[in-house]
């Protein structure tokens, strides 16, 4: 084989290989998607959610307990989270560009969005369940919270980063004081993308499991008493998805696909959001 | 000063000043933070680190009515399922990345671009279960024997194929960590790919190079620290992921062989199944320290892959 048809032969082979290589990766998303459809789908029904979750081998049962626990955690976890968040985001952006606090910040910041989840649920425990000497709905509240922080300190910054300064500018300009220009003027320019940012953080802890495995715990009954160990979707399917019982494994499929679906959905908003007001 | 109608200059600068500085402390509570889960997780770890000091990390007994206990297997475990997961996801994430720069046409690149990233959406649970239940039985029927009559059979390598084909245990571990990766390092490789300036590629396509000798001699050597960087960030991502190994490992404390094909333990798996049932005191300190040297461990590799990020960020600042 001369030089060149050698050059095309790799040259081929590499591409070839590229393209299975996206093959692939398309491969299992479709494969776990349709388990998820084919499997989630059958365990659907009405009484999914207006019934509690079921002793092994019953006849009926739901997830209401862990949906409604599940939707109370990650509301008052957003709802904690993303004003903090936002606030630590906007010292990033517009006190701290060229601050050692500011860069410091930005580094740990980004080492906290990848850091192990389950660890976030260790440390809660050690401060909040160790101490209080119980479980409860709060300390899972309070690990999710964490997990939402540094999703939305990072996309806040990064949105009020592409908000050009002559804005800032103008309003300035006007007289207006800097909190003013903040609120008024940089984060209503940017709040779709902080919005997009809330909700890739919701998207991000309503599938969470680590770090309530051992704050939150899981509960058999309906409870609204934060104070208590509290049901929740994900826990809930561990449990189930783990046991030899039928019952519980195809109610575990049904929330599981109640999670995906609510995840994926969440994640294309977000995209449609963060596009629409890009080409804005 | 009434004319711009904001409110009497001293009240507008006390709310100033509030809202200035409460955004300076919450950024002052991420460093916090970060430090406070340091400092937490060593002092409730301290009774396991005084009762066993350095041989923590040698020991392989886990013993928690006899109290005493070693972080080997999990640690073991938790290092070679990332290995297999990186050996599998890195040449994959470089495939997909030159795919999405340099082969798709445009209009297929945002596309699936969006379906590659939606992989890393899917929570990991998800992973878990399906796992569990669906790849694990097809793995142990097919892929396993498949293995063991090929790789299985020859000298040195052939050991890590052998023993009962489970579907669940370390390889299953690590080929699903090798699909949760595959989004994060994927897109930091197509991002900094897509940062190489044009003209260095026109300049080797117009000597009439190849597009796998313009990847492979020209982007790749200029984005390296990049590409370095992704990787990182996926074995980052590889070391702290619970719920998907949790279901797939086989959560066992016993390893007498070095078959990836048995079942094992990762720090992670072993804190998901014991440590709400472990008994406070020393079983729960030593989870806490298989915790704190998780924690240690995927630091130093996050800190590593942002230093690599940022210096390539730098330098195409420079150039620029």
């Amino acid at each position: 084989m001369n030089l060149l048809a050698r050059r095309k032969f790799i040259n081929r082979l590499a591409l070839t290989l590229s393209l299975s290589a996206m093959a692939f990766g398309l491969f299992w998303l479709a494969w776990i998607l349709w388990t998820v459809l084919e499997l989630g789908l059958s365990g659907l029904s009405a009484s999914l959610f207006t019934e509690m979750t079921p002793p092994p081998g019953a006849e009926t049962g739901g997830l209401a307990n862990a949906i409604a626990g599940s939707l109370i955690m990650v509301v008052l976890a957003t709802l904690l989270g993303t004003p903090i968040g936002i606030l630590a985001g906007v010292y990033l952006a517009e006190y701290g560009r060229h601050h050692w606090l500011g860069s410091v910040t930005r580094f740990i910041n980004d080492l906290l969005l990848s850091a192990p989840s389950i660890v976030i649920g260790l440390f809660v425990y050690a401060v909040v369940v160790a101490q209080t000497g119980k479980f409860s709905a709060w300390s899972g509240v309070l690990a999710l919270a964490l997990i939402v922080l540094p999703v939305v300190v990072r996309t806040t910054e990064n949105m009020l980063q592409l908000i050009p300064n002559t804005l800032r500018e103008a309003a300035f300009a006007l007289g207006a004081p800097k909190s003013v220009v903040i609120s008024k003027v940089t984060l209503r320019a940017a709040r779709a993308g902080v919005l997009t940012g809330v909700l890739l953080a919701v998207a991000r802890i309503a599938g969470e499991t680590a770090p309530l495995l051992f704050t939150a715990l899981s509960n058999q009954f309906w409870t609204l008493n934060l104070n208590e160990p509290m049901a929740n979707l994900p826990v809930t399917i561990f449990k189930f998805a783990m046991s030899p019982f039928s019952n519980w494994q195809e109610l575990a499929w049904a929330g599981v696909f109640l999670i995906t679906m609510g995840v994926l959905v969440l994640n294309i908003i977000a995209r449609v959001f963060l596009r629409a007001e890009k080409i804005n | 000063m009434q004319t711009t109608g904001f409110k009497s200059s001293a009240s507008s600068k006390l709310v100033d000043r509030l809202f200035g500085g409460m955004a300076k402390s919450f950024a002052w509570l991420t460093l916090i933070l970060l430090a406070g889960i340091i400092l937490a997780l060593i002092y409730a770890s301290w009774p396991s680190i005084q009762a066993f000091g350095i041989g923590f990390l040698f020991s392989d007994a886990w013993n928690p009515p006899m109290e005493e206990f070693g972080g080997l297997i999990p640690i073991y475990g938790t290092l070679v399922t990332s290995a297999i997961a990186l050996l599998i996801a890195v040449p994959v994430s470089f495939g997909i990345a030159l795919f999405l720069t340099e082969m798709a046409p445009a209009w297929l690149r945002r596309p699936l671009g969006t379906a590659i990233e939606l992989l890393a959406a899917i929570p990991s649970i998800v992973y878990g279960m399906w796992g569990l239940l669906v790849f694990a039985p097809i793995f142990a029927k097919y892929i396993q024997p498949a293995l063991q009559s090929t790789l299985g059979q020859l000298p040195l390598i052939g050991k890590l194929f052998a023993g009962a084909p489970l579907g669940i245990g370390l390889l299953c571990a690590g080929i699903i960590l090798a699909i949760m990766i595959i989004p994060y390092i994927a897109s930091v490789m197509r991002d900094v790919f897509e940062v190489t300036p044009p003209m260095l590629k026109e300049s080797a396509y117009g000597v009439g190079c190849t597009t796998w000798e313009v990847m492979w001699g020209v982007v790749l050597p200029y984005t390296k620290t990049g590409v370095i960087g992704g990787v990182m960030l996926g074995l980052g991502r590889a070391l702290g992921e619970t719920m998907a190994v949790t279901f797939v490992i086989g959560n066992t404390n016993f390893l007498d062989s070095a078959s990836l094909f048995a079942p094992g333990n990762s720090i992670t798996s072993a804190l998901a199944n014991e440590f709400a049932e472990a008994d406070p005191g020393l079983h729960t300190a030593a989870l806490m320290e298989l915790g704190l040297i998780l924690f240690v461990i995927t630091l130093i590799v996050l800190v590593v892959s942002k230093l690599l990020l940022q210096r390539l960020a730098r330098g195409e600042g420079a150039k620029s």
